[in-house]
């Protein structure tokens, strides 16, 4: 090879380098609706630069059942099986909103027991939901591990729900004025009245010693990990204002520092006769979110504990009506549930069906914000980001 | 028989045939050993069904599932470069087997420049899975396929300088030769001076052994594959018996690295108190038991462990394994010197 000094040469091979221009195409990589990180049938849209995404677009509506409609031609009592199926992570925390808001209608005051029985419930769920996310979430982080110790606590406490409601997933236990009062054996004639299965309290009681075990053992596996850390700290920031402003509720709004939870603010359920803290993040990152969901377990279980010291006797059903007819008027009654704020806007005509049924759900609200978020970033930290959010897409589109 | 042994091509025949019974004999038992481990680590049982106990038959169950299924090669695909990257990727696996010494004398062919031959041919693989990658006609592969490329040059690089060290201590690149130089600790006749390497060798065993988990591109490295967010990676539009290709070449591949790892730096097939004739016939056994640590500890890794993100890898492996290997080179040639 020879080494040229002709200022003309090098000149034009300069100008040569600079006129060569290499043309790179941006990739437009659809994410879904078949994905297996995209918890059922989301779709994201995603234009990439290499790796890094600097347009997303969410499409939602693949799994919209149409239940706001649905509810229209169903009673009161047949809506219950509909709205258990909307985030179904958590049935039954679905349905305690819904008959809150009918019987606040129908001015009918719940006993004490069955309002402790549905806190006691909606807890469980809670927690079961929640450790649903402590399963899934290191998964998409790529540990496969963790989700068979977290699913088996899980089935713990669904098999105490199931020994209570007969259903794991849908539990369809909540009747108007109170809980479902004839459980098991019985004919049509003559209905065996049934209280909470014996031992049941007891059973709780152990269970929830073991699910805060388990809490502390999930905290040893996950957040001892170098690798999580450095995967979710400071990733997917969301800042408590941009939080607000869509509207984004529950484990999520709190892990971004605010401090709002409908427990402590609204009485849809006895929670002011507890004592529980409502655990907040600092950052608003993914790491905060997980651990504000684990914090949250803790609480539920302790709350649950308190619930079974305090449960007072009596009847697990208010009177009402053979046929249930709803006064004319309107309620909105929102829950805490483990995804976040669960409102119903319920009107009534004074049918016995509702006129119109608006579902709140918290996971819509919760992916609304993700074109904002998944700007700029990387593809593996959109998974991480979107797995934070702990969403179910049967609660997104309903 | 004395003429038949010294016909080449009699020779060359046999030593074929060992090799390709023992990748997939290596490739099973290492998948079902995963398989196995990995139930324990989750409380799970396992295949227990297939072949009568323990689910031993499982994976020959699955390897027969797989020559069923159709052979799908998509409309876009490159087909001919779709075709022949399974090969490539499991060819590369072979070729590293050559090399691997089982015993005294017991090694298909001992290469003067063996741990050289052995680090160039095992990025064969990488090159048949960015093929994959590309010729998929697949947009989650061909970024597995570039993430697998981005990972060989990064991790090469260590991998490499790790060995240096090793070669520096033993004065050779044979591998028969670096066994030889660690053998001696505890024989018979008492301390003659040899040690495995990887005492003095630490960093280099440590350095060597990230950056092969990250060269067969198992977690906490697997981006390539990165199930939850690439679907499968490279090998997403794969299936039947090309996808068993992969499979096999995955497992097998971790075999072969394990054994260049223990002949590097754990002493090879050579083990204290046992004396030069028995070697002849222990060492297989010793050298196995050795790649069985060594492929134990990859699975626990791996069930343990969450992936990291593509750039942090990058991070890991220029800002941290590179200078480190290179001080290590430093230091040994300095004490190779001094000593």
């Amino acid at each position: 090879m020879t080494i040229t000094t002709d200022p003309d040469v090098i000149r034009h091979l300069s100008e040569v380098s600079v006129s060569v221009q290499i043309e790179t195409a941006d990739m437009t990589l659809n994410i879904g609706p078949q994905h297996p990180s995209t918890h059922g049938v989301l779709r994201l849209v995603a234009k990439v630069d290499g790796e890094r995404a600097y347009d997303v677009q969410p499409v939602i509506g693949y799994m919209h059942r149409g239940y706001e409609k649905l509810a229209e031609v169903r009673t009161y009592p047949q809506v219950t099986a509909l709205v258990n199926r909307i985030d179904w992570v958590s049935g039954f925390a679905n349905e305690v909103p819904f008959m809150v808001a009918a019987e606040r209608l129908m001015e009918i005051e719940v006993p004490e027991r069955a309002q402790y029985i549905r806190l006691i419930l909606s807890e469980m769920a809670r927690i079961s939901s929640h450790f649903v996310f402590m399963a899934s979430y290191p998964l998409e982080l790529g540990a496969a591990t963790p989700l068979f110790f977290a699913l088996r606590e899980r089935e713990r406490v669904l098999d105490l729900m199931e020994s209570v409601t007969g259903g794991r997933f849908h539990p369809n236990f909540n009747r108007i004025g109170g809980v479902k009062p004839a459980a098991g054996s019985g004919s049509t004639q003559r209905k065996v009245v049934q209280d909470l299965p014996k031992g049941f309290l007891a059973e709780t009681r152990v269970a929830m010693d073991e699910v805060l075990g388990a809490a502390d053992q999930l905290e040893d596996l996950v957040a001892g990990n170098e690798i999580i850390l450095a995967r979710t700290k400071d990733i997917g920031v969301l800042p408590p204002e941009v939080a607000a402003a869509y509207g984004v509720s529950g484990p999520n709004l709190r892990a971004s520092g605010v401090r709002y939870d409908i427990r402590k603010t609204d009485d849809y359920l006895p929670y002011d006769e507890f004592d529980f803290t409502v655990p907040v993040g600092e950052n608003g990152d993914c790491w905060d979110r997980w651990y504000v969901r684990l914090a949250e377990i803790r609480e539920s279980a302790k709350i649950i504990q308190q619930a079974i010291d305090g449960i007072p006797s009596g009847p697990l059903q208010a009177k009402v009506p053979k046929v249930i007819k709803v006064p004319s008027g309107e309620a909105y009654v929102a829950a805490e549930n483990p995804k976040g704020e669960m409102g119903y806007y319920l009107v009534s005509d004074g049918g016995q069906g509702p006129y119109r049924l608006k579902i709140r759900s918290a996971s819509f609200s919760n992916i609304s914000f993700l074109p904002w978020i998944l700007e700029g970033a990387l593809v593996p930290d959109i998974i991480a980001i979107m797995g934070s959010l702990d969403f179910v897409l049967g609660d997104v589109d309903r | 028989m004395e003429a038949l042994l010294d016909n080449f091509w009699v020779v060359l025949l046999g030593k074929v045939l060992i090799v390709a019974a023992l990748i997939p004999a290596a490739g099973l038992a290492v998948g079902f050993a995963e398989l196995k481990l990995s139930a324990k680590m989750q409380n799970r049982m396992g295949p227990y069904f297939a072949g009568g106990r323990w689910g031993w038959a499982q994976l020959l169950a699955d390897g027969i599932k797989f020559f069923q299924k159709e052979d799908l090669i998509p409309e876009d695909a490159d087909e001919p470069v779709f075709k022949f990257a399974p090969a490539l990727v499991l060819l590369g696996t072979v070729a590293l087997f050559v090399v691997v010494p089982f015993g005294p004398g017991l090694i298909v062919q001992d290469l003067d420049i063996g741990i050289f031959y052995a680090l160039a041919i095992s990025s064969i693989s990488t090159i048949g899975v960015l093929m994959a990658g590309w010729s998929s006609a697949n947009k989650y592969s061909l970024i597995g396929g570039l993430r697998a490329a981005g990972q060989l040059i990064a991790y090469e690089l260590p991998l490499v300088l790790a060995t240096v060290g090793v070669v520096v201590m033993a004065g050779t690149m044979s591998l028969d030769g670096i066994v030889q130089a660690q053998a001696g600790w505890f024989s018979e006749t008492g301390w003659t001076g040899g040690l495995p390497f990887v005492i003095p060798q630490l960093i280099g065993f440590v350095i060597f052994f990230i950056a092969a988990l990250a060269e067969l591109t198992r977690t906490p490295f697997d981006m390539p594959i990165a199930e939850s967010e690439l679907v499968m990676g490279y090998l997403t539009e794969y299936s039947g018996f090309r996808f068993l290709f992969f499979f096999l070449a995955e497992f097998a591949n971790m075999f072969t690295l394990s054994a260049i790892a223990a002949t590097l730096f754990l002493g090879g097939y050579w083990a204290p108190f046992i004396p030069d004739d028995v070697l002849q016939f222990a060492g297989p056994i010793i050298l196995i038991s050795k790649v069985a640590i060594l492929v134990f500890i990859i699975i626990w890794f791996r069930w343990t462990f969450p992936r990291f993100r593509e750039d942090q890898l990058q991070t890991l492996a220029w800002k941290f394994l590179i200078p480190l290997s290179l001080v290590n080179i430093i230091g040994t040639a300095i004490l190779k010197v001094v000593i």
